[in-house]
């Protein structure tokens, strides 16, 4: 769970930071977007990071959801009353249920863009690759879509502030100097990142 | 003050159980918890009926027996305390308190708020000692030992082994339990030498008891009436990595088996 954790942290990185350029919604932002897009989806050193993150969300869900039976399994009774709000956050508690729904999420996303890019029925742009900044852009016109898009991302940051310190932990790497700069930095991670990432469709809808 | 109490009844291993209601008066808040649970078994005994089992013995917080999840936390409300630690003026009058025994697949209930812990036991049995005589205390500092593992090592083994943390844990995992006993032994010269067998076996051990995984809530070391850290988890992580990659099983020679 762990591994697989912090590498999709540094893919969410990578996919931002592509995203980043969906601010440019002129022409000129166009052309270079659908030309990112033709690199991500042909370069073979990003292919080969594509096939580790398909791998590893997949490990990931697969992986939670037996450790999440095997959990349940240690506790077949359940307390009458009980406050685990005094002990434990709702990230913290929450973890399989704020997956379950990133990975609806996932599904929902990879359709949309990643399915039509690879398979669907795109126009081209000037210099004549497949127009994805088009699709991004009416899709996000779209006020139920874009509303969706910042639940989830929502949700995301959640699953985040858990799970960022919560990987580190199960690696083993906890040191009294360095653990709080972790923690610190993954509550930043968990807010920036999918703040960012749900900003773009917002400005989309609103000036694209 | 006067009390409605909500306690978990069930005749033995077999039975279902269920939550019965026991309006409590006159307890003075001074009691301890355990002291009023005596009041109200006095009384049911008076009126002929059986009184609640609850596991109790030294009473001072060191034993590790006494084990009720007491509205809704393990040990009751309150840090750093066993329930035989939890007084009366912890509650208000007129409160309903609710009180249920440890819940976990390898701890079945015995009766009421009785548990079988012995899975602990197991757990120690696969690894938490040390396989030569030690001796009898040797002059302070004449093995160097640095003072951070010395305290962390005597933090860890501070671990009464009540569950507490079992109990509280979501998961029902016995993490912090098992890396608080691998972190005592590993931390120090005598234990060293068996750390890397010890922390496979503890853990394999742990995991054939059927405790849930560990997924870092910190639930544990907020119950823990020892606050033993998490600290202890991370360690026993990195150790169980290292051990599962580096450790070779010994090979015959020597007594033994």
């Amino acid at each position: 769970m762990a591994a697989t954790g912090l590498f999709l942290c540094i893919f969410l990185l990578g996919h931002l930071a592509g995203n980043l350029q969906l601010f440019l919604t002129d022409e000129a932002g166009k052309l270079q977007f659908n030309a990112y897009a033709l690199f991500m989806t042909t370069f073979p050193a990003v292919k080969i990071l594509s096939y580790l993150t398909y791998f590893s969300i997949v490990f990931h869900a697969v992986d939670g959801f037996l450790l999440t039976i095997q959990n349940r399994k240690a506790r077949p009774t359940k307390y009458a009353y009980s406050r685990p709000d005094k002990n434990t956050n709702f990230a913290a508690r929450n973890m399989a249920v704020l997956g379950s729904l990133i990975l609806v999420f996932i599904v929902l996303h990879m359709r949309s863009f990643w399915y039509e890019m690879h398979w669907g029925e795109l126009g081209t742009d000037a210099a004549g690759n497949r127009d994805l900044h088009t699709l991004v852009m009416t899709s996000f016109k779209n006020w139920w879509y874009t509303l969706i898009y910042v639940i989830s991302m929502g949700v995301l940051g959640f699953h985040l502030w858990h799970g960022f310190q919560s990987g580190f932990q199960s690696l083993g790497l906890s040191h009294p100097r360095y653990s709080p700069i972790i923690k610190k930095t993954g509550y930043a991670f968990a807010v920036l990142i999918p703040l960012l990432f749900a900003v773009i469709p917002v400005y989309i809808y609103f000036f694209g | 003050m006067n009390l409605k109490l909500k306690i978990w009844r069930q005749k033995g291993p077999k039975d279902n159980g269920k939550m019965v209601d026991y309006p409590i008066s006159d307890i003075s808040p001074d009691m301890s918890f355990l002291e009023m649970i005596d009041v109200l078994n006095d009384q049911l005994v008076e009126k002929g009926d059986e009184p609640v089992a609850f596991d109790h013995d030294c009473r001072e917080g060191i034993c590790g027996s006494c084990s009720m999840y007491i509205n809704g936390e393990p040990h009751g409300p309150g840090r750093g305390i066993t329930t035989c630690q939890l007084h009366m003026r912890s509650f208000n009058d007129g409160d309903t308190i609710h009180i249920e025994p440890w819940r976990a697949a390898p701890f079945p209930i015995i009766k009421d708020l009785v548990t079988d812990r012995s899975a602990f036991d197991r757990i120690i049995q696969a690894g938490g000692y040390i396989s030569v005589n030690s001796g009898s205390p040797v002059d302070a500092n004449a093995i160097p030992i640095n003072k951070q593992n010395s305290d962390e090592a005597f933090d860890a083994a501070t671990c009464i082994g009540c569950g507490a943390c079992v109990a509280a844990c979501k998961n029902a995992s016995a993490m912090l339990f098992t890396s608080a006993k691998v972190s005592h032994l590993s931390l120090l010269p005598q234990g060293e030498v068996e750390a890397q067998k010890r922390v496979l076996a503890m853990v394999n051990q742990m995991d054939e008891e059927g405790f849930g995984n560990c997924t870092n809530t910190g639930a544990c070391e907020v119950e823990c009436p020892k606050g033993i850290s998490l600290e202890h988890i991370a360690r026993m992580n990195r150790q169980f990595l290292g051990a599962a990659i580096s450790h070779s099983p010994e090979k015959g020679g020597g007594g033994g088996e």
